[in-house]
């Protein structure tokens, strides 16, 4: 499966990636071989074998349902750029 | 409403299927141990893990765990053995870290159901799934001089979303499955069920097709409903919308809706398509989450009995009906109110049952307090049930009493001593009373004895009023009986 120019600018704005016009052939390039790879591995008989969601063949650990995190507002809000009432401030989202 | 619209479109069938997301009732965030107590000052419950630091990882929290696998069990689903987190991209300011956490391929809890009853009738509605994920932060759009405002103590709140089946054919049963999922989170502890605090919130599919058709027509979603009445009054729009769209030669489009309450209509939320390209994949900073049977167990075991259960035992044992059966398991506190009544005050069910479901609810529902709210405890109402039960008052006077109970906090015995309301057994007292009353009412007595019998009551009310209430009726029947012969 190859990718089109305008795959490649869907993809850049849903991950919101500023990128340029004349690198947009070479990304439709390198992103289908990508997956011209995938399609090779996909001929591989996988009959019977379970899908691995992660690398490594654990399962998760589970934390107790305790509170350990202390209110920091102050500490994390001296690097914000704009912040009031203890708000975050961002541009507006919606019109 | 729904038979209304079905008068109105007979050639249509409405089909909705429902997405509740329950906010599990954990002291500390699913990922975060940030505290997720309600109406804290802005960010002050957020960390850096809520925050989506670079450099921070996710931990997640047995108890959210836990609580989905007990729902599971309550809705007899199956329960993945294994799991996995998954993360939703997409971009909005309440979201730091650009992505949300939740369950795609592989959630925790698969197939299950719940049964509800509209009109008499019991209906089997299919839960697709239910999964773990963590809450968004709270945008405010108001007042910050055309910036918005974040708040991101709710990021990482554990949420379970439940999907059903589209298997409901009208807003009534829409509304039935809610509030029987509503009462079973309650039930069995995972959620507060606080709708206006958001911690039980609802999203309805909802389309239509001639009647007869199989193929289900194009749905919209309608988002974020937070009450039974708007989840009604939503869905019966969105269906009037539809059919007059369809009807008058348009076509339905898949969108999210907004209900707008104050309005009461929906309108089109999100137009841009891309806007639903989530780019679900595992996230590789979770394992799998494996639940053994060891830990289902240790669950199961923990399980209280169950909302349909105990109203079948309701039933039988006390034999209560159905309708106040149903009632009296609305809530697991109503249930547990009412068994601890019947013990208490060791009456009749059927009569405890009257009093819970006639006078205590009745006076909540005025003054707007839940059962546990409640000014009189079972303990205290069992105390005045005992004094009906053994003649110290009638019942007209036990509602006197009731009254006295919930502005105080005496008991039914203090109450009744107080007031001298003790009822008066003593037939000479009676008697007395009686014979006067004969005597002043002579034109009564006569007609009684000419065979009018309603004049009887006439007496019964005359003796009641000169004894203010206080006297025995059975008494009062039995002496009048005998003397107006």
């Amino acid at each position: 499966m190859a990718l089109t120019a305008d795959d490649v600018k869907k993809i850049a704005y849903l991950a919101r990636l500023g990128i340029h016009e004349q690198d947009v052939t070479a990304y439709a390039n390198d992103l289908s071989g990508i997956l011209a790879l995938m399609t090779q591995m996909g001929a591989t008989d996988t009959d019977g074998i379970v899908p691995m969601a992660h690398p490594m063949d654990q399962s998760q650990r589970l934390r107790a349902d305790e509170v350990t995190e202390k209110d920091a507002r102050n500490r994390f809000q001296a690097i914000a750029p704009q912040v009031e009432e203890g708000l975050y401030l961002v541009p507006k989202v919606i019109e | 409403m729904e038979t209304s619209q079905e008068h109105e479109h007979p050639q249509w069938e409405v089909v909705i299927g429902l997405e509740i997301h329950a906010q599990l009732a954990t002291k500390s965030k699913i990922f975060s141990g940030a505290a997720t107590a309600y109406g804290a000052s802005p960010n002050t419950q957020a960390c850096a893990v809520d925050l989506g630091l670079p450099g921070v990882l996710p931990v997640l929290n047995e108890e959210a765990v836990r609580m989905a696998v007990k729902f599971g069990m309550a809705i007899e689903a199956e329960i993945a053995p294994y799991s996995v987190f998954a993360r939703k991209n997409y971009f909005y300011p309440d979201l730091p870290k650009g992505y949300q956490i939740s369950q795609f391929e592989l959630p925790i809890v698969g197939n299950g159901h719940m049964d509800i009853n509209v009109d008499g009738s019991s209906k089997r509605v299919g839960i697709t799934r239910a999964h773990l994920e963590e809450d968004a932060g709270k945008s405010l759009h108001e007042d910050f001089h055309g910036l918005t405002g974040i708040d991101l103590n709710r990021a990482g709140t554990p949420l379970l979303e439940i999907v059903s089946e589209p298997d409901m054919r009208s807003a009534k049963e829409a509304v039935a499955y809610m509030r029987k999922l509503h009462n079973l989170v309650r039930w069995i502890g995972i959620c507060d069920g606080n709708m206006q605090e958001g911690s039980f919130r609802c999203d309805a599919n909802v389309s239509v097709r001639p009647r007869g058709q199989q193929a289900f027509g194009t749905r919209a979603e309608i988002k974020n409903i937070n009450s039974f009445k708007f989840v009604e009054k939503a869905i019966n729009h969105e269906v009037d919308r539809q059919i007059q769209l369809i009807e008058s030669g348009g076509k339905i489009v898949q969108e999210t809706r907004l209900y707008d309450s104050v309005k009461d209509e929906t309108r089109s939320m999100r137009s841009k398509e891309e806007a639903n390209d989530y780019r679900y994949f595992p996230d590789p900073d979770l394992l799998p989450v494996s639940v053994s049977d060891e830990f289902k167990a240790h669950i199961k075991a923990l399980l209280p009995e169950l909302p349909d259960t105990r109203k079948l035992r309701f039933n039988e044992q006390y034999q209560l009906d159905t309708e106040n059966a149903d009632i009296l398991t609305a809530s697991r506190s109503l249930a547990d109110y009412f068994e601890t009544l019947v013990k208490e005050s060791s009456c009749e069910a059927k009569m405890c049952a009257n009093w819970m479901t006639g006078d205590l609810i009745a006076a909540l529902n005025k003054a707007n307090l839940e059962i546990t709210e409640s000014p009189i405890t079972s303990q205290r109402l069992a105390g005045l049930l005992q004094r009906i039960n053994d003649n110290t008052i009638s019942g007209k006077i036990a509602k006197q009493v009731f009254e006295g109970m919930w502005h105080s906090t005496a008991t039914a015995d203090e109450i009744i001593t107080e007031k001298g309301l003790k009822q008066i057994t003593d037939t000479g007292a009676i008697e007395a009373v009686i014979d006067q009353i004969i005597a002043d009412n002579s034109k009564q007595v006569e007609q009684y004895r000419d065979g009018n019998e309603k004049v009887f009551a006439f007496f019964v009310g005359q003796v009641m009023k000169a004894m203010q209430g206080k006297a025995n009726p059975g008494e009062v029947n039995k002496i009048l009986k005998t003397k107006l012969k």
